[in-house]
């Protein structure tokens, strides 16, 4: 690791004068320092943001809205019960990333920041081919250049439920939809995002809005094992029913593009339907319809389509009695308590 | 640049000057402290075998800076029994057995007392197997692990109870 130097602001003023080129926050670091063992990484400068205060809370207001410290830990938000009640899908992808010991420390902004997983990103000589292995190349939004996926669970849930990130900087303080937050990639695979130089996150909010699909609302991931292993293919999934028929639907797909990856023309088409497997096929089918298969991934495109359908029938079964339930597994049965299989 | 810092450790109080910002707590302990009961395994927080208690939770010393923990309360494998006493978790991987070489064992023992803690497991083997699943072990003793923790789990509700009565 290469020499910096360390300094740890009392308020976020603070904070915000001490950033200068080559400079990084630190938060919960599960991310930062990895990459910066590696050398993929090498700020001039460490920024050690835990000190600084009212950033560790949740707050919900009458109507539901609910704002969340950028210092909250994953744990700390997936466990705080009032809002594993309101929003099950959010606290069920927190629970399906990484480890106990990882979400410990790892922070809510953190984690909409990490970097992708691929090699490329992560090694300071990385392969010469780069975004090798098709478990990481995007499907979708990649302008038909190379990029690899968004690795975030906890950015799915949210970018369907109109996520904002509140950000303060040396131009003042501005807000920024969650859905514009990572720009498409340039000519080089890159990790941009809409974060001018020297701008902090504060919080992420959610609307009122999104409260409203607390009993019909899931997040199905499928890895390559049950446990800590980051996403090949992941849904949420939110349905708001009324007299049997779908009222509003809301479907993000993890781990296929650039970015959280919402569907708007899936919601339009199960908006005013009732109920029914094939309507979730075909909602599935219009949210791949633009895929193209790089590098040999082609099986990622159908397993996306299905487990889209599966987050959607989950979705419509109901949220489990028991919130938050263990991370949703594709093999469990679809309605009442899940467990793994 | 020299960094001060206090930590508890194992319950003493130790005053510390780093020289470097770029010490990890897990070779804080290692290395300075003489506390090599917490393992180095993959050091990039993905087999858990250098998993300690800080503030109250489980965490992987390895990603940990050890600046950024001024007035933390760490526990170690080191600081688990009580004299010659054995921790329950302790007990029950002994019992149970939950290990084979024992490399990842004071990992798996930290990570276990914190699962305990967060009270997010309970008994069930599916969500001890889920809440487990930071720390690898090469031998394969999950099965003896999984009993362990569940075993631990109830020894300790019991012993709760047996206080509050």
């Amino acid at each position: 690791m290469k020499p910096f130097d360390f300094v740890q602001p009392r308020t976020v003023d603070e904070a915000l004068a001490a950033w200068e080129p080559g400079a990084a926050w630190l938060g919960g670091g599960t991310n930062l320092v990895d990459l910066m063992k590696t050398g993929a990484v090498q700020p001039a400068k460490l920024i050690d943001i835990t000190r600084l205060p009212g950033l560790d809370t949740i707050e919900t207001r009458a109507d539901g809205a609910t704002r969340i410290g950028a210092l909250v830990s994953n744990a700390d938000l997936a466990d705080d019960p009032g809002f594993a009640r309101s929003f099950p899908m959010v606290a069920e992808a927190l629970l399906s990333g990484a480890s106990g010991q990882l979400r410990n420390v790892a922070t809510v902004a953190g984690n909409i920041m990490q970097s992708p997983r691929d090699a490329f990103y992560r090694e300071l000589d990385p392969p010469s081919d780069p975004l090798s292995g098709g478990a990481s190349l995007a499907v979708l939004g990649t302008g038909g250049r190379f990029a690899a996926v968004n690795p975030s669970d906890f950015a799915v849930p949210l970018v369907a439920l109109d996520a904002v990130v509140e950000v303060r900087g040396p131009g003042g303080a501005r807000e920024i939809a969650l859905a514009d937050l990572h720009l498409p990639p340039g000519d080089a695979p890159g990790n941009s995002t809409a974060l001018r130089p020297g701008e902090l996150i504060l919080a992420l909010r959610l609307p009122a809005a999104a409260a409203g699909f607390a009993a019909h609302s899931r997040y199905l991931k499928v890895r390559d094992r049950t446990s800590f292993a980051f996403a090949t293919a992941s849904a949420a999934a939110s349905l708001r029913i009324e007299g049997g028929r779908i009222a509003e639907a809301r479907l993000a797909l993890g781990a296929v593009a650039p970015r959280p990856w919402r569907v708007a023309e899936a919601e339009a088409l199960l908006a005013g339907r009732a109920i029914d497997a094939d309507l979730f096929a075909e909602a599935a089918e219009v949210a791949l319809s633009g895929a193209v298969a790089v590098g040999g991934n082609g099986w990622k495109i159908e397993l996306a389509r299905r487990t889209a359908a599966r987050a959607l029938a989950m979705a419509a079964a109901g949220t489990p009695a028991r919130m938050p339930a263990l991370p949703a597994s594709p093999f469990a049965p679809q309605a009442g308590d899940l467990i793994h299989a | 640049m020299s960094l001060s810092i206090r930590l508890t450790i194992n319950g003493a109080p130790r005053d510390i000057a780093l020289e470097d910002a770029r010490v990890t707590l897990l070779d804080l302990l290692r290395e300075r402290l003489a506390l090599p009961g917490t393992k180095k395994g993959c050091d990039r927080g993905q087999c858990g075998a250098c998993t300690v208690i800080v503030n109250g939770k489980r965490v992987n010393s390895c990603l940990t800076l050890a600046a950024t923990l001024d007035g933390a309360q760490v526990t170690t494998i080191e600081g688990l029994a009580t004299g010659d006493r054995l921790h329950p978790v302790q007990e029950a991987f002994i019992e149970q057995d939950g290990f084979q070489c024992g490399y990842c064992t004071p990992g798996q023992i930290m990570s276990a007392v914190g699962l305990i803690a967060e009270g997010r497991a309970g008994d069930d083997p599916e969500r001890i197997r889920e809440g487990m699943s930071g720390n690898i072990c090469r031998c394969a003793a999950y099965h003896g692990i999984t009993l362990a923790v569940q075993e631990a789990t109830r020894r300790m509700a019991e012993a709760e109870k047996g206080d509050a009565a």
